[in-house]
């Protein structure tokens, strides 16, 4: 049986790094004692994936992971269990049975939504709402993406699904698929390349909201949260119900 | 949870690991601390992933923590990124736990459990703002306490600790606090305290003691300045070593450390009796945990950790008695939880392999041989009772078991050491290499090979051990009796299937002077420490140039500390601890060793070694 866990990082443990918060996980799920799944062969390890890499420093209200088990009490009886036994700043939220023929949170990831705050005095010297109108109004917003094998433009233009400027916050959706993630900092570095500024180092406060996969067909876009599909506990028949999210 | 970090996000965001740094982790101690009386920093100085791995340092901090009215937390040295930075800034070192300023606890315990990491120490009371010396150090600043193996031999680093406390941590730290808030109550001061922390058996308040010199250098005496300060100080010792502290919740590091998997310590102490090992007569007399005990501990200790794997802790785990009713517990056990288990220090018979064999991969694991020496003679001055019989014994079933892969440690520069003993070396590589194709059949043999990994590391002469009194060698002997293995293994038939690897000659020398140095080294210490040393233990950071100039600045020499065979009737820097062994004992086999004469294990033959006035553990159990 396969289980989708919805969980929040905050606080002084966002400075572990993706491949820890595993290991994390790992031992967390141990000494919740749950009935886990495990693979076969000499070195056997959990059934295991996680969703989107959080990248060191930055928070998240919708984190998600699976995990295989043989069986279980209830999913309520696994949120507890697990919180019962989780580190200060790690908080599962929720829990959910998927259907067999859902694919794995690492293959359903399509977009996320961050709140983007500037720290105290690393803001810009620009009028943010009326700088992000003439921003969004180009055809294409280019950006130079730096990786070890060189840089490269790319147009973040279609992967900006909605961004807003409210409460001194972006409010952003943007595509977070393997072949189109696009961090936010890209996006706030871009409007200021726009505005000739430069953004300050580590100026940026971001928390990731949710993660969304795409449930529209014929290539319409329909993004639901990650914990949309799936049940809310053992016995109750409420496949892709918004009354199970929380 | 601790949400007020000591460093800010720009620093975390900018240094390696910053895990290392902010505590939280799962079973990590919090304390109200307007609730508690006393506040005890523990130090390992190395860097997290070290001083995590300590099985020590976890004992006491569960032991402190039990104590309602004391709080306990950690601190590890800040690794050189961040070290840079905290200097910089003069931000003061800080636990984990409270994120609070080291300077405002009560005390700062520091482990210490290699020579190579005293320039960490004078490092950790530098970024935190307490002065170097012990004696300029006010009243408001933590004691200073160490413990740990080095403080055996306390004197090169006596300069800088208010207290040592020699021996095992379990037995007086309550007598000690008890001690301290009783003088923090009646404001006597920290010079009375420590004056009357002195008293208490296994303290070591080094400001009471004088050591005067011969001309030669050698010591003249050493004794207290004050009547009623002890003239001889006698190990602390816990003799039951199963209703005492254990951690049932050792505190869960996010990063990988070295040792990430549940330690079960099964005993203390060794039987063994090897001339070179400290560890062997430091830790004596032997002590078993009751095995129902362990059986117990281990199934709490994986709940409340989530470890994947679990290891043994013991200095030669064959030896416990009831090693197989345990391990059949264990594989059953971890089994079914689908928990590794890992065992080191295991004599290799065809129990061992049995087992290796169910709780390991063949294919992926190698078996360890730690014959030490070369030859059968010089493996009899030592009194390292492996036989090449046994060896070969051991390595033939092995490879019938389907291992291909085998190490060996041996040590360069052993007293009486002479080139047949290092060819000895090469021609035991090569039997064992002659052994696998002897025994496994052309068609079975895996890629056709067999791999064998001989190490060298050269021999550092220890306090408290029979070779206490032996000559090191210098670094160029050293080098060359490596030259003269690497040449020899080349001469080998079987070369092809041999590896060989061999440590840094410079370090070695060095860990030999401050292992039986005296307290003139405090000098050269804080010397090289000025010139910018720290984290020796790594080879990276290690520069013996600036280590030679602090000699030469100083007017001490290296050889004088390493290079020279000191005679039976010299005072030795740490001749006033009483570590359980008698001095005579220590004497009897230093004899033995030249006259290449064997000394059987505890089991079999009492030694007289002096440990049996601590009334327990294997010297009041019947002999087979």
């Amino acid at each position: 049986m396969k289980l989708r866990i919805k969980f929040r990082k905050y606080g002084p443990i966002r400075f572990i790094g993706h491949l820890d918060v595993m290991r994390f996980f790992q031992k967390a799920i141990r000494r919740a004692q749950l009935d886990v799944a495990y693979t076969q062969g000499f070195s056997p390890h959990q059934i295991m994936s996680f969703a989107a890499p959080l990248g060191v420093g930055l928070e998240s209200n919708g984190e998600y992971m699976d995990i295989e088990v043989h069986s279980l009490i209830s999913c309520e009886d696994v949120r507890n269990r697990l919180n019962a036994v989780s580190a200060p700043g790690i908080e599962i939220v929720s829990v959910k049975i998927l259907p067999e023929e859902a694919g794995n949170a690492m293959a359903s990831v399509a977009a996320a939504s961050y709140t983007v705050r500037f720290r105290e005095g690393r803001g810009p010297h620009f009028e943010v709402a009326s700088a992000l109108e003439a921003f969004l109004s180009t055809e294409e917003i280019w950006y130079t993406k730096e990786s070890k094998k060189g840089s490269r433009q790319v147009d973040l233009k279609p992967g900006i699904y909605e961004i807003c400027w409210q409460e001194n916050a972006f409010h952003m959706l943007v595509d977070a698929s393997s072949a189109g993630n696009i961090k936010p900092i890209q996006i706030v570095e871009a409007l200021f390349a726009q505005q000739n500024e430069t953004l300050l180092e580590n100026a940026l406060l971001v928390t990731r909201e949710d993660t969304f996969t795409d449930i529209g067909k014929d290539g319409s876009r329909k993004l639901v949260s990650l914990d949309h599909i799936g049940i809310c506990d053992i016995g109750k028949e409420n496949y892709e119900s918004k009354d199970c999210n929380q | 949870m601790n949400n007020q970090l000591a460093l800010s996000d720009d620093i975390l965001m900018k240094i390696e690991k910053p895990a290392r740094y902010i505590g939280n982790e799962v079973n990590a101690v919090m304390k109200d601390k307007s609730k508690v009386n006393v506040r005890f920093a523990m130090c390992f100085p190395d860097v997290y992933e070290i001083g995590m791995s300590h099985l020590g340092i976890q004992i006491l901090y569960d032991m402190f923590n039990s104590m309602e009215d004391v709080w306990c937390e950690r601190l590890y040295s800040p690794w050189v990124d961040l070290d840079a930075i905290m200097r910089k800034e003069q931000i003061p070192l800080f636990a984990l736990e409270s994120q609070d300023p080291i300077k405002d606890f009560d005390f700062l315990g520091i482990t210490i459990q290699y020579e190579m990491c005293y320039t960490n120490i004078l490092q950790i009371l530098d970024l935190a703002q307490i002065p170097l010396l012990a004696k300029e150090r006010g009243e408001d600043c933590p004691i200073v306490i160490g413990g740990g193996p080095c403080a055996y031999n306390p004197e090169p680093i006596a300069d800088f600790f208010d207290i040592f406390y020699i021996g095992e941590g379990e037995t007086q730290y309550q007598t000690l606090l008890n001690l301290y808030k009783e003088c923090k109550a009646m404001e006597v001061g920290r010079v009375e305290f420590l004056r009357r922390a002195a008293r208490i058996p296994g303290m070591y308040v080094p400001s009471f003691y004088e050591t005067t010199y011969h001309e030669d250098g050698t010591i003249k005496a050493f004794r207290p300045t004050e009547k009623g300060i002890p003239v001889s100080i006698t190990k602390e010792i816990v003799m039951d070593v199963t209703n005492t502290y254990y951690p049932m919740k050792p505190v869960v590091p996010y990063i990988k450390v070295t040792q990430d998997r549940v330690v079960l310590e099964i005993q203390r102490g060794c039987i063994r009796g090897c001339r070179f090992c400290q560890a062997g007569q430091l830790y004596r007399p032997v002590r078993e945990r009751d095995v129902d005990t362990l059986k117990q501990y281990a199934v709490e200790m994986l709940n409340k950790t989530g470890h994947e794997e679990i290891s043994l802790s013991s200095l030669s785990s064959s030896d416990y008695s009831k090693l197989p009713e345990l391990i059949d517990f264990l594989i059953e056990e971890c089994s079914r939880k689908h928990i590794n288990i890992s065992l080191p220090s295991l004599r290799i018979d065809a129990f061992s392999l049995d087992v290796m064999s169910k709780v390991q991969d063949v294919k992926k694991s190698s078996l360890t041989f730690a014959p030490e020496a070369g030859s059968q003679r010089l493996r009899n001055v030592i009194n390292k009772g492996l036989t090449e019989e046994v060896i070969s014994q051991g390595s033939a079933l092995a490879f019938e078991g389907g291992w291909t892969r085998v190490k060996l440690y041996f040590m360069l520069g052993l007293p009486t050491e002479t080139e047949e003993d290092i060819r000895g070396i090469a021609e035991l590589s090569n039997k064992i290499a002659a052994t696998f194709f002897d025994v496994v059949p052309k068609e079975k043999r895996v890629n056709g090979k067999v791999q064998i990994v001989t190490s060298t590391s050269f021999f550092v002469p220890k306090p408290f051990t029979p070779f206490q009194w032996a000559a090191q060698c210098t670094k160029e002997e050293f080098l060359d009796k490596a030259y003269q293995t690497k040449k020899a293994i080349t001469e080998q038939l079987n070369q092809k299937s041999i590896k060989y690897n061999w440590h840094e000659a410079d370090a070695s020398v060095l860990e030999g002077v401050l292992a039986r140095g005296d307290r003139r080294l405090s000098q050269v210490l804080l010397k090289v420490y000025e010139k910018g040393c720290f984290y020796d233990a790594w080879s990276e950071y290690f520069d013996n140039e600036k280590w030679m100039e602090a000699f030469e600045e100083c007017g001490l020499s290296v050889a004088f500390y390493a290079n020279r065979e000191r005679s039976v009737e010299e005072i030795l820097p740490w001749d006033f601890i009483d570590c359980g062994v008698t001095k005579e004992f220590l004497i009897r086999e230093w004899q033995k060793a030249q006259r290449e004469e064997i000394s059987e294990n505890c089991k079999l033959k009492c030694q007289g070694c002096g440990a049996n006035r601590f009334g327990g553990g294997i010297c009041t159990e019947p002999r087979n």
